[in-house]
């Protein structure tokens, strides 16, 4: 998965083409380092599918907020600089990774 | 099949570890399923002091791998899982993942914790992650130099108000009570009264989260006035208690009309073999001091089932049977 930080961000994301799924994360999020190894098996399960990135909102908290990401762990889709689609804390526990591939293979189309 | 375990535990918060401890030092085959990271909601609280021996520096996390370290250490398998399905009747009970695995075990032991009660008003679902949480430790790094209020007067909503004072600009506390009652133990009443950094609304509710994208602001409701009043606010964060984690034990194990499980003083439920520790448990003080004792309690109780279930073993009720 790619790192995000405030430098790459607009060009990782905001200026970049098709679809993007980041992972905003922290390392004293305890709910999003008990996610961490479930979103990195969904990247490598789906590669090549969409551009899978990370972002730690430590050191990173405005970019954070400009995304309006106030709460984690959040995973959102992006889709031509835009964001199409996110889940909180609570969808996240709802569906599980389940629910965030299944959303994968709506916007990607067709399914695997 | 495997081997069944002799001791299978739902949850790795402190009750479910204690437990685990206890189990695989009576050398009892011993696993516990956990969905997410070992240390239950203990784990997500960054100011814990009230734990016998942890005092300096300590923090819920780090408290929470030492139990974890220590159930493993003893031989206790952590199984990362999420159950959804259970067969509890029967001597050999089966517990099913959400993957679908099936575990088999002689006894079980209940620990699957609570969560975060949720206000119930409006603009709190939709802004969740936006500015409403209910984890510190988690967001508030984001409330730096901004204006929060915490809804909420016992241990937790006051040591997390402490917590946020660490980040945010002010940290207003909404009181349901008169001026100067808290539910909190009185050590942290003092320290919060003390803190410049938090303001307190007192005989007052949350009654509405404002905010289009993230949250502006917040909507208070006097109880004794009813008069309504509007607040400039970034962040809510909501301590108001807990739900039990048990819907997944609807119609498994007696449960309270709060959906609390009810045991005796082994942690027994109805169900013989099934235990119940922890938060999730009808009890009078959820604590992780507690949570461990009822896991210890729980494992030990266990360990005398299985034992009564030993061919030539004499048990307590085989003697007092003998003495009728």
């Amino acid at each position: 998965m790619i790192e995000l930080t405030k430098e790459n961000f607009d060009a990782e994301v905001l200026q970049a083409q098709g679809l993007i799924f980041v992972d905003f994360w922290s390392e004293k999020c305890e709910p999003c380092m008990a996610l961490m190894p479930e979103v990195v098996a969904f990247a490598d399960k789906n590669a090549g599918r969409a551009k899978f990135c990370k972002l730690d909102t430590a050191g990173n908290r405005r970019l954070a907020i400009a995304q309006k990401v106030m709460g984690l762990p959040t995973l959102v889709f992006y889709k031509g600089g835009e964001k199409v689609f996110s889940f909180n804390k609570e969808a996240i526990e709802e569906g599980g990774i389940a629910a965030v591939q299944a959303k994968l293979d709506e916007l990607v189309g067709g399914g695997m | 099949m495997s081997q069944p375990y002799d001791i299978l535990i739902v949850g790795a918060g402190p009750g479910g570890l204690t437990a685990g401890i206890y189990g695989s030092r009576a050398r009892l085959k011993t696993a516990i399923i956990e969905k997410g990271r070992a240390g239950g909601q203990a784990a997500t609280t960054m100011e814990m002091e009230n734990y016998p021996g942890f005092y300096e520096k300590t923090t819920g996390p780090g408290v929470m791998d030492q139990f974890a370290a220590h159930a493993t250490h003893f031989g206790t398998e952590i199984i990362k899982g999420q159950v959804t399905d259970l067969d509890l009747s029967g001597e050999i009970k089966k517990v099913t993942t959400k993957t679908g695995e099936t575990y088999q075990a002689r006894t079980v032991i209940l620990s699957p914790g609570a969560q975060p009660r949720t206000l119930g008003v409006k603009g709190e679902g939709q802004l969740r992650g936006k500015g409403v949480s209910y984890c510190a430790t988690c967001d508030a790094d984001f409330f730096e130099e901004l204006d929060v209020v915490v809804v909420g007067n016992g241990d937790a909503a006051i040591e997390e108000a402490m917590y946020l004072t660490k980040f945010a600009e002010t940290v207003t506390v909404i009181v349901i009570h008169n001026e100067g009652v808290l539910d909190c133990n009185k050590m942290s009443a003092e320290k919060a009264m003390k803190n410049p950094k938090i303001k307190w609304i007192w005989n007052s509710v949350l009654d509405e989260i404002i905010g289009d994208e993230l949250v502006e602001g917040v909507r208070v409701k006097n109880i004794k006035t009813s008069e309504i009043s509007d607040l400039d606010v970034n962040g809510v964060f909501v301590f108001i208690g807990s739900v039990p984690n048990t819907d997944f034990l609807q119609g498994k194990v007696a449960l309270n009309k709060w959906g609390y499980i009810t045991t005796n003083d082994k942690m027994e439920t109805n169900i013989p073999g099934v235990y119940a520790v922890g938060d999730a448990r009808e009890k009078y003080l959820r604590q992780v001091v507690t949570a461990a004792a009822d896991g210890a309690i729980a494992a030990v109780a266990a360990e005398r089932y299985l034992e009564g279930h030993v061919e030539g073993r004499v048990t307590p009720e085989d003697l007092s049977k003998l003495n009728a």
